[in-house]
């Protein structure tokens, strides 16, 4: 296991190293440049180029950028906020935190809600109860977070006025509560979905028939016998989930006015701020790999039959 | 020795299930004992219902099968007026089960010995940890599985086809149940593992006295390892009687049909086998007479109107033919005649 860890994480800093690249050539074959304001002279462009290095060949840019992360240096914002290094913006403003928070909360409620409603639907198949939750995840998979958000704060916020309409730095539980379930809607319908059908499929297996003939109360079947099984393909879709939930929150962070890593992405690459768009990508990739990982060793734990390596046979 | 007593006592025992087409009788009335320590063999086709049968009295039929009629008694206890938490005690317990395909009916995210300790711990709340390690391990010793502590260890995918035949016994016998299903259990195995399988059961049901009900298609199955037999056709038995009657004297069309049709090694190689004519009926719309006499090379006028009785043909061994009261009825034919 530590051995497949190691290797993992030698293959992710390969995989950085190449979205560096990728994102580089990218975002330098925008037009436009960080310094172009309305008033701005070309010599004024000129002079802010050269002192940034950005007057020098594409590939020494590149380099200097490879270079500087591997001292760990991200270099200073030239736009958003001219000079402050990127570091702080991410790390020290909280604003790297504030998005964590936000989407791992999602995450979670979207798990510890989808899954037992999966469960249920497929336990009651047939029944009412299945037939609601089927109409339920149906829209909740239809209607897009943005548009959901808008909803909740019109009923919640403005009707009602239960919770804040600008969550802020999310200070209170209050100022959670819109921005993480319009942000986990999506989720937890499409795991609730999904549950569904591999527990059916697991209650339909062999040796759940094997475990009502050993007497297994109902409870130990679901629960022990069914649950585990099922929970597999719902794993293997919590990888990419973790991704999109988490780097993906833009949108709920601007319509909350929520001061997190998402929204100054965009903001970030509207202006061009070469640095920071780096930087972010950065971050959040490096993140999404360290969810896969962990996905990975779930899912071996989960099912005893996965080898993480080849060798292990 | 209770060897005589009644363990399972089934009386026109009938099982449907009800799909939107109508109402399938899956069984129909089907009467038989089992003695204590004897083992039973039940033969039949696809879809002649012998697994449903089983099926009702373990409990375990699912929607839409339902038990509409008869009674299943055990040791003079009625298992169908048991409550589902009576028959949930009952099961693994009193009776046990094992399936057609051990590779499937394993959970695969547990361990073996996580999988046999369970069945003990569903029946027992006292017993501690380290007594059902002690007890599991005895299992696997008794039936023949090698290291069996560190096959406690082990994940399903990790053994044999054969080896986890073996465990699945373990499980089923670890509470020492009166009454052993056994539904087609070596149908899935090659043949030299069903050999070993079919030797290890008959060993077993001696030292541990169990009653088997032994379910199968394969009458050479049924030779090695069964006491009585009843074959079954179209949710009915149609014979009964024990396992040399049956073999060497079959009396009912069906039975010899059957027998013919198996290739022997006893006989010529250039002899042609002779396979029964027509297919199993529809159980949907189930001819009024004889469920056989559509296929059956003898079928009188009475077979398609009347279904038959049985009639006694030797010691404990019945057969339900109407051939068997022919003279009776070519009495009465006379009779009406004259």
């Amino acid at each position: 296991m530590a051995s497949y860890i190691l290797k993992r994480v030698a293959g992710s800093i390969l995989i950085l190293l190449l979205i560096m690249v990728v994102t580089f050539f990218l975002m330098n074959a925008v037009p436009g440049s960080p310094f172009l304001t309305e008033k701005s002279t070309p010599e004024q462009i000129a002079n802010a180029n050269a002192k940034y290095g950005l007057d020098k060949p594409l590939y020494i840019q590149l380099w200097n950028y490879i270079r500087n992360y591997l001292k760990g240096d991200l270099g200073v914002s030239l736009k958003m906020q001219e000079g402050t290094p990127v570091k702080d913006i991410i790390f020290h403003q909280g604003k790297f935190l504030l998005s964590i928070k936000l989407g791992l909360y999602a995450l979670l409620l979207a798990i510890i809600v989808g899954i037992p409603l999966g469960c249920l639907a497929a336990y009651f198949r047939g029944s009412w109860l299945d037939g609601a939750l089927r109409v339920i995840t149906t829209v909740g998979v239809a209607i897009p977070g943005f548009v959901l958000a808008a909803l909740l704060l019109i009923a919640f916020s403005v009707k009602l006025n239960i919770f804040p309409t600008k969550s802020g730095n999310l200070p209170d539980f209050k100022s959670y509560v819109l921005p993480v379930v319009s942000l986990s809607s999506y989720y937890t319908c499409y795991i609730a979905k999904l549950m569904r059908t591999s527990m059916l499929d697991a209650i339909n297996q062999d040796y759940i028939r094997t475990a009502r003939a050993k007497g297994v109360k109902t409870g130990g079947i679901i629960l022990k016998h069914a649950l585990r099984n099922s929970l597999i393909p719902v794993i293997t879709y919590l990888g990419p989930v973790t991704a999109g939930i988490i780097t993906g929150s833009f949108v709920i962070e601007s319509t909350f006015s929520i001061p997190g890593l998402g929204k100054y992405f965009v903001q970030c690459v509207t202006s061009r701020d070469y640095p920071v768009i780096m930087a972010t990508t950065v971050v959040l990739s490096a993140l999404v790999i360290v969810m896969m990982l962990v996905v990975d060793i779930v899912y071996k734990i989960v099912d005893p039959r996965i080898t993480l390596t080849a060798k292990e046979d | 020795m209770e060897e005589n007593k009644t363990l399972l006592k089934i009386e026109d025992l009938k099982v449907s299930f009800f799909t939107p087409a109508g109402e399938v009788k899956a069984v129909d009335g089907i009467s038989y004992t089992l003695g204590y320590n004897e083992v039973m063999g039940i033969v039949g086709e696809s879809g002649s219902g012998k697994s449903v049968e089983a099926y009702s009295v373990i409990g375990l039929l699912q929607n839409p099968g339902k038990v509409i009629g008869g009674s299943i008694e055990f040791e003079g206890e009625d298992l169908l007026a048991f409550t589902p938490e009576q028959m949930r005690q009952f099961r693994g317990n009193k009776v046990s089960m094992i399936f057609q395909n051990p590779m499937t009916c394993l959970n695969p995210v547990y361990t073996i010995g996580d999988q046999l300790t369970e069945v003990l711990n569903c029946h027992d709340n006292d017993i501690s940890k380290k007594e059902a390690k002690e007890r599991a391990i005895e299992m696997l010793k008794l039936v023949g599985i090698n290291n069996p502590e560190k096959r406690m260890k082990q994940y399903p995918h990790e053994l044999s086809g054969g080896m986890r035949q073996r465990a699945m016994i373990a499980m089923a016998l670890i509470c020492s149940p009166k009454l052993l299903i056994a539904d087609e259990p070596t149908t899935a195995l090659d043949v030299t593992i069903q050999a070993q399988i079919l030797e290890l059961m008959k060993d077993l049901q001696k030292k541990e006295n169990t009653s088997i009900i032994f379910i199968t298609h394969n009458l050479g199955v049924v030779a090695e390892i069964c006491d009585r037999v009843s074959v079954m056709y179209a949710g009915r038995i149609v014979e009964q009687g024990k396992v040399n009657d049956i073999f060497y004297n079959p009396q009912h069309p069906y039975t010899q049909k059957l027998l013919a049709s198996i290739p022997r090694l006893d006989e010529e190689t250039t002899e042609r086998l002779v396979p029964i004519e027509g297919t199993p009926i529809d159980l949907l719309n189930p001819p009024q007479g004889c469920n056989f006499g559509p296929r059956c090379s003898e079928c009188m006028k009475i077979c398609l109107r009347k279904k038959p009785p049985f009639a006694e043909v030797g010691d404990g061994h019945i057969s339900a033919c109407w051939l068997h009261f022919k003279d009776m009825i070519d009495k009465k034919e006379a009779e009406k005649d004259e």
